[in-house]
């Protein structure tokens, strides 16, 4: 029953828009109306030879979009929706698929394969098609190099679609050795040799058993070494990719075959196309990244261990390495300061020499000083670049103690190439390299810092100055200037940027309002300074940040006003939009913070809050959760007084809450309701009843992100506390819902860290609920009402107790809830307690805790359950 | 140019945006005031909960029940409600925050068991203070609910330094004195630590925990960058003879005003509380008679004490103790109003006991006070005074009463002060 498509198809590729939404819209109508039809006149328009390639090419990725999507709640849809067909459409698909492998087209070929993937990551998991890796093994000893290499290639995307769990090892041992033998150098097509390269990159993952043999792992090994020197640039390029997996998933397999991958890769980096060679600079930045996370869990406090011991790559490579890596600094592009996507071998060797100075610290000053002593003053400007990019890499790692006396020396130098450097790169490279100085070597976590009340005017003169340079290069001193004044937040009120905030804000406005400020990101720059010089303000020189409001709502306005926008000026328009907002939110938190101008601040209240709601008509994502946060911060500053914006604002906040797109948005109100409740306190009564019907909704639905949960539980603390026992209301809708969370989360068995910290999070709003309701009905006649309720409660933790998952957050939290139950319920539920040993255990477990907020927390539980008990 | 790979962010390009950093700060900040709102909820709970009514500390003084309206002052704090306290602002918190702080009565007399009971200290001259470290601030308020310093400090939360552990805004609240010659702190009682009360701890909990928590801040270190003032603990003793002996002539790097005694089994109470009790004569502290507005001593005793709408004037005690009263003309004359607080001298001094209840006799109005003054001396600061000026309890008879080793009783302690 397979419908003709082909036309269709087609027409939906045209140039002409009216033909193409027509036949889109009939391939709508076709799918909806019998689904197994479409299908099947899809994957038959695929296996057809006698079609044109484009109407097959499109066939094929309507079916792989029919099967799957990127949104997991979607995702999950189509694959119930694929599995729920008939068998006998399925099969005939199948058999489609299979059959276009012998296809002369490789677009096609390719197409079906990647088909075939997305429906062995549906069946394969539920034991469907168990037939299907075995015919593709089958396939391997084909003669015709074709359909060897589209099995390959789709051995390569099943392996990347499946989970290595749903394959059993017999399997997996069939298809490495297939894939091995496909990439071997005595395999003489070279497509075949690629496609079991990429192929290998996939099936890597299915490879533990194979990695611990070791004459399996020496065979890949090798294998994979010698494609690296196949005479096909894409074959060499996937064997680096290859490698580069490797270094990551078998990093503790490395050790006898570094010598060998130091030789390869540095040969590809010095002679090697630029593909291949960035995947080898790649190779030693992903050693980096395996031996900074080992070297801090050793660190670390609470376990100082680590899975996988250390083997000191790096630092053994060092000598050899650097001198490398230095050598690719001086492959820049000419424009590639313009180009924001751009990544180079140049730009790869300075990443991953940034990466070696955190891994081994201290011993990369002494092998980099050298070259930037040689190119710093060199009259070829990629001379004085590369030795400048080479000394703002190495700046995070090394001890400030090391780094601080060249410092020191060299920040003169810096200064005067910024101001007179003839080169615009050379000045872009040393504006970062200044900012990278005041990010690690200044502030307060540094012992002495490099800038001092002397060199400070100097330097923001300089910075100041080049923020009228072209625009990357003063995007780069405005980034410079953010942690300039980043370092002075902690400062008080003895700031040496306070004689030059005047300047400071007129310089960053000017930027703005550059004509060119959108290129290079410098608008979004200049802001991002003017919130962080915002941030480090203080007494003294809060009244000049008070100017500074007008100035922005006037902004805000202009852009609120303006209409009949063309597209691209309204992308423009949401994103200055969203910058404003963005400062305001900044404004309003540090005034509100300074207790002499908070009230001079009020008066702005009122035309703030008129602009943003205006601000809410934009359709923009990003411009709403800023204009959210704007009105959170706001909230929270104005306190009680926020009650009389409550009527315009709450239809907005009900947008926010109803957002389940853009969840996001979602959460950051979610936040807000509970800004909302500790400024206005009861007075948010009114608006009870609509925000917990939509929190109750909200957490009721299958559509919502995950991660807004555990912020709607807290936030039913949030209200609680505000509202007290006027919330005993919601009782009987809100308590089972946390119960059932509760009882889900309890038992949750964490396959993954992203799963447990996920349940930890979820139980912790829990909890947070149960404080907030808890506390909220304090001293309340309405207490009783909660006594039904504890029983579970203490449940929940002794369960949590006894599963022994509990991170430190959900720790202290409990040790709350507990401290809580007993002080609101008093003797209602003292006996409870006394009966909860577990509940006890944890508590004595916890005085003896290393981190003193645990500690004192379950003192505090401690004091109040002695009291309920004995009262 | 191809871009880079997904994972691999170019060192040049910054590790997250404004943006990310705006709203994880804001995620942050609700966070940390979700959990001040509840750490403040159950804190204020527990200081409530140690807010019983008074004792009646003198009994021989029949203290005169009927309290002002007018007068809000020391009243409120036990019909706190907890939530809404935790929200005060402003004026407020300096309202808040001088009702606060424990105030010694003046030792008039020996309490038993001394030596037993009570611990004892050479108190610091200077300035009375609460210091309170949140936020990434420390701020000291004096006795009138002011400002004194804003100041970085190595006191949790005390500055903003980038290692905190825990929310930034649980805090911590020490009760010091303020040495102006080397500019430290002496701390003399801690109140909360990272958000969690020590109202309901004894004395002698609170001080093992002072002494073992503040050290391990460093807020005992010379001060630095972040660290503007050294805060420094005082060398408390038991009350013993060793102890007395060493608190009453020891050297101490500080100017000694007086000696303090703090029961050991007493909760910190906000107010004046006979559980704590301060001493002084001419050996240990330069002040031992009060001066007047000129720093000059004055010939006659000085009272301070507040006018109340009925023109009595009473002391700052919960409730407050009627000591005498002024004319209605007086008032108009002078300008006054309720409220005020007012100097006055003591022009007989002879001290009577009318109907049980203290009469200074006729008193002469010397003026009103300055305005930083918030409270009105204590009864007990008058009888301290008075006894100061005519027969002032000696460091002998504290000697005397360790070692005659708890054999006095209630009622000849009091009466050797009633003689006066």
């Amino acid at each position: 029953m397979a419908l003709e498509v082909t036309q269709i198809l087609l027409n939906a590729q045209s140039i002409d828009a009216a033909t193409r939404n027509h036949a889109e819209e009939s391939l709508k109508q076709i799918q909806e109306q019998n689904l197994p039809a479409f299908l099947l006149s899809l994957s038959a328009e695929l296996a057809n030879n006698n079609k044109p390639i484009e109407s097959r090419k499109l066939a094929g990725l309507i079916l792989k979009n029919a099967l799957d999507a990127k949104e997991l709640h979607r995702k999950n849809d189509l694959a119930q929706r694929w599995l729920s067909l008939d068998l006998a459409t399925k099969t005939q698909i199948k058999t489609s698929l299979l059959q276009t492998f012998s296809s002369p087209v490789s677009d096609a070929r390719s197409t079906a394969a990647q088909v075939i993937a997305k429906v062995a990551g549906i069946e394969l998991p539920h034991n469907q098609w168990p037939e299907l890796i075995g015919s593709l093994l089958s396939n391997i000893h084909q003669v015709e190099t074709h359909v060897k290499q589209a099995t390959l290639e789709t051995l390569g995307y099943v392996c990347e679609e499946v989970d290595p769990q749903v394959v059993d090892q017999e399997q997996v041992n069939r298809i490495l050795t297939a894939v091995v033998q496909g990439m071997n150098a005595t395999e003489t097509s070279s497509d075949v040799r690629l496609a079991a390269t990429r192929a290998l990159y996939n099936a890597l993952g299915f490879a533990q058993a194979n990695f611990t043999n070791d004459m399996e792992r020496d065979y890949i090994m090798r294998v994979v070494c010698e494609a690296t020197q196949s005479s096909d640039v894409k074959i060499r390029q996937a064997a680096f990719e290859c490698l580069v997996a490797i270094s990551s998933t078998y990093y503790e397999k490395l050790a006898p075959y570094m010598q060998d991958i130091f030789n390869i890769t540095s040969k590809a980096v010095r002679e090697d196309e630029e593909p291949v060679a960035l995947q080898a600079i790649e190779f030693w930045s992903s050693i980096c990244d395996e031996e900074i996370d080992i070297l801090d869990d050793y660190r670390s406090e609470y376990t100082g261990d680590s899975d996988v011991p250390c083997f000191y790559f790096i630092k053994q490579a060092l000598p050899a390495l650097v001198p490398m890596l230095l050598e690719t600094l001086l492959k820049q592009e000419e424009d590639q300061d313009q180009d924001e996507g751009a990544w180079n071998i140049a730009m790869a060797g300075g990443t991953c020499l940034g990466l070696v100075a955190r891994t081994v610290g201290d011993e990369i000053v002494p092998l980099v000083m050298p070259f930037i002593e040689e190119n710093i003053s060199k009259p070829d400007w990629r001379g004085r670049e590369a030795a400048t990019y080479a000394f703002g890499s190495i700046l995070d790692g090394p001890s400030p103690g090391k780094l601080a006396p060249i410092v020191n020396v060299a920040l003169n130098f810096m200064l005067a190439a910024l101001s007179r450097d003839p080169n615009n790169h050379v000045k872009d490279t040393t504006a970062w390299t200044l900012g990278r100085i005041f990010e690690f070597l200044h502030g307060a976590a540094v012992e002495t810092s490099v800038i001092t009340q002397e060199n400070c005017q100097q330097i923001l003169t300089v910075l100041l100055q080049s923020m009228k340079d072209v625009p990357n290069v003063a995007e780069k001193a405005c980034g410079a200037l953010y942690f300039l004044a980043q370092g002075y937040e902690d400062e008080g009120s003895v700031s040496p940027l306070t004689p030059f905030f005047q300047d400071i804000f007129q310089m960053l406005l000017f930027v703005t309002h550059r004509e060119d400020a959108t290129e290079s990101n410098l608008r979004t720059s200049a802001y991002e300074a003017l919130n962080e010089v915002v941030r480090c303000s203080n007494d003294e020189t809060a009244p000049i940040v008070m100017q500074l409001i007008p100035v922005i709502m006037l902004e805000l306005h202009q852009t609120v006003e303006a209409q009949k926008l063309t597209s691209d000026e309204r992308d423009k328009q949401n994103d200055l939009q969203g910058l404003l907002c963005g400062c305001l939110q900044v404004i309003i938190q540090k005034m509100g913070s300074i207790e002499g101008s908070k009230y001079a601040f009020m008066q702005y209240a009122d035309q703030i809050m008129d602009l943003l709601l205006k601000v809410f008509a934009s359709r923009n994502a990003t411009v709403h959760e800023e204009a959210m946060l704007a009105i959170g911060a706001l909230a929270y500053t104005a306190g009680p007084n926020f009650a009389k914006y409550m009527p315009q604002f709450y239809q907005y906040l009900e947008m926010g809450l109803q957002n389940f797109e853009e969840y996001q948005i979602c959460a950051i109100t979610v936040g807000v309701v509970g800004d909302l409740c500790r400024a206005l306190e009861d007075k948010i009564l009114p608006y009870c009843d609509g925000i917990m019907t939509q929190l109750l909704k909200n957490l009721s639905s299958n559509q919502l992100h995950r991660s807004v949960k555990p912020p709607i539980f807290s936030c039913f603390g949030d209200i609680a506390l505000a509202i007290g026992e006027n919330f005993e209301k919601y009782l009987v809708y809100a308590m089972p819902m946390l119960q059932s969370a509760a009882e889900l989360s309890a038992h949750a068995v964490s396959q993954d860290d992203e799963m447990l910290e996920y349940t930890n999070q979820l139980r912790n709003g829990i909890l947070e609920a149960y404080s907030g309701i808890l506390q909220g009905f304090k001293s309340s006649p309405k207490t009783q009402a909660l006594v039904p309720y504890a029983a579970h409660v203490l449940q929940f933790i002794d369960t949590m107790y006894g599963g022994r998952e509990m991170d430190d957050a959900v720790m202290k939290s409990a040790l709350g809830v507990l401290g809580d139950l007993a002080d609101t319920l008093g003797s209602h539920v003292g006996p409870l307690i006394s009966q909860s040993s577990s509940s006890k255990d944890l508590i004595e477990e916890c005085m003896v805790y290393d981190d003193p907020l645990i500690r004192e927390s379950a003192e505090w539980a401690k004091l109040a359950i002695n009291r309920a008990v004995s009262g | 140019m191809a871009p880079p790979p997904d994972h691999r962010r170019p060192i040049k390009r910054a590790a997250i945006s404004d943006q990310q950093r705006r709203r994880e700060v804001a995620l942050r900040l609700q966070a940390d005031r979700r959990s001040d709102a509840q750490n403040r909820a159950r804190q204020l709970a527990s200081s409530v909960l140690s807010l019983g009514p008074e004792p009646a500390t003198e009994p021989e003084v029949e203290p005169e029940q009927e309290m002002s309206e007018a007068s809000g002052q020391l009243a409120g704090r036990s019909d706190l409600d907890p939530v809404r306290a935790a929200r005060l602002r402003g004026p407020e918190v300096r309202k808040w925050f001088a009702r606060q702080l424990l105030l010694p009565e003046w030792m008039v007399d020996v309490p038993p068991s001394l030596d037993r009971d009570w611990y004892v200290f050479p108190r610091p001259s200077g300035k009375r203070c609460f210091v309170v470290s949140s936020n990434g601030t420390t701020i000291s308020r004096l006795r009138n609910g002011s400002i004194l310093h804003r100041f970085p400090s190595n006191l949790p939360n005390g500055a903003r330094t980038k290692d905190v552990s825990g929310p930034a805004s649980s805090y911590s609240i020490l009760d010091c004195i303020f040495h102006e010659p080397d500019e430290t702190y002496y701390v003399i009682d801690m109140v909360c630590w990272r958000g969690y009360s020590l109202y309901d701890c004894t004395a002698e909990f609170r001080f093992f925990w002072l002494n073992s928590k503040l050290s391990e801040t460093g807020a005992s270190d010379p001060p630095s960058q972040y660290h503007r003032y050294r805060f420094n603990v005082v060398q408390i003793y038991e009350c013993n003879l060793a102890g007395l002996q060493a608190s009453y002539s020891g050297q101490v790097p500080y100017v000694k005003d007086g000696l303090l005694f703090f029961n050991k089994h007493a909760h910190y109470q906000a107010g004046n509380t006979p559980l704590a009790l301060v001493w002084k004569d001419n050996v240990c502290s330069q002040y031992v008679l009060d001066t007047d507005s000129k720093g000059q001593i004055p010939s006659q005793q000085q009272v301070v004490l507040e006018l109340q709408n009925d023109g009595n004037l009473t002391t700052s005690d919960d409730p407050p103790v009627a000591l005498g009263s002024l004319s209605r003309d007086l008032i108009a004359q002078s300008g006054l109003r309720v409220g005020n607080l007012v100097r006055v001298a003591i022009k007989d001094e002879r001290m009577r006991l009318v109907d049980g209840k203290l009469d200074l006799g006729e008193l002469q109005l010397v003026g009103k006070t300055n305005h930083s003054r918030a409270f009105a001396d204590t009864y007990s600061k008058v009888l301290f005074q008075h006894a100061a000026r005519h027969a002032p309890l000696r460091i002998e008879d504290l000697v005397a009463s360790i070692q005659s080793n708890s054999s006095m009783d209630n009622s000849q302690a009091l009466d050797v002060e009633m003689e006066g």
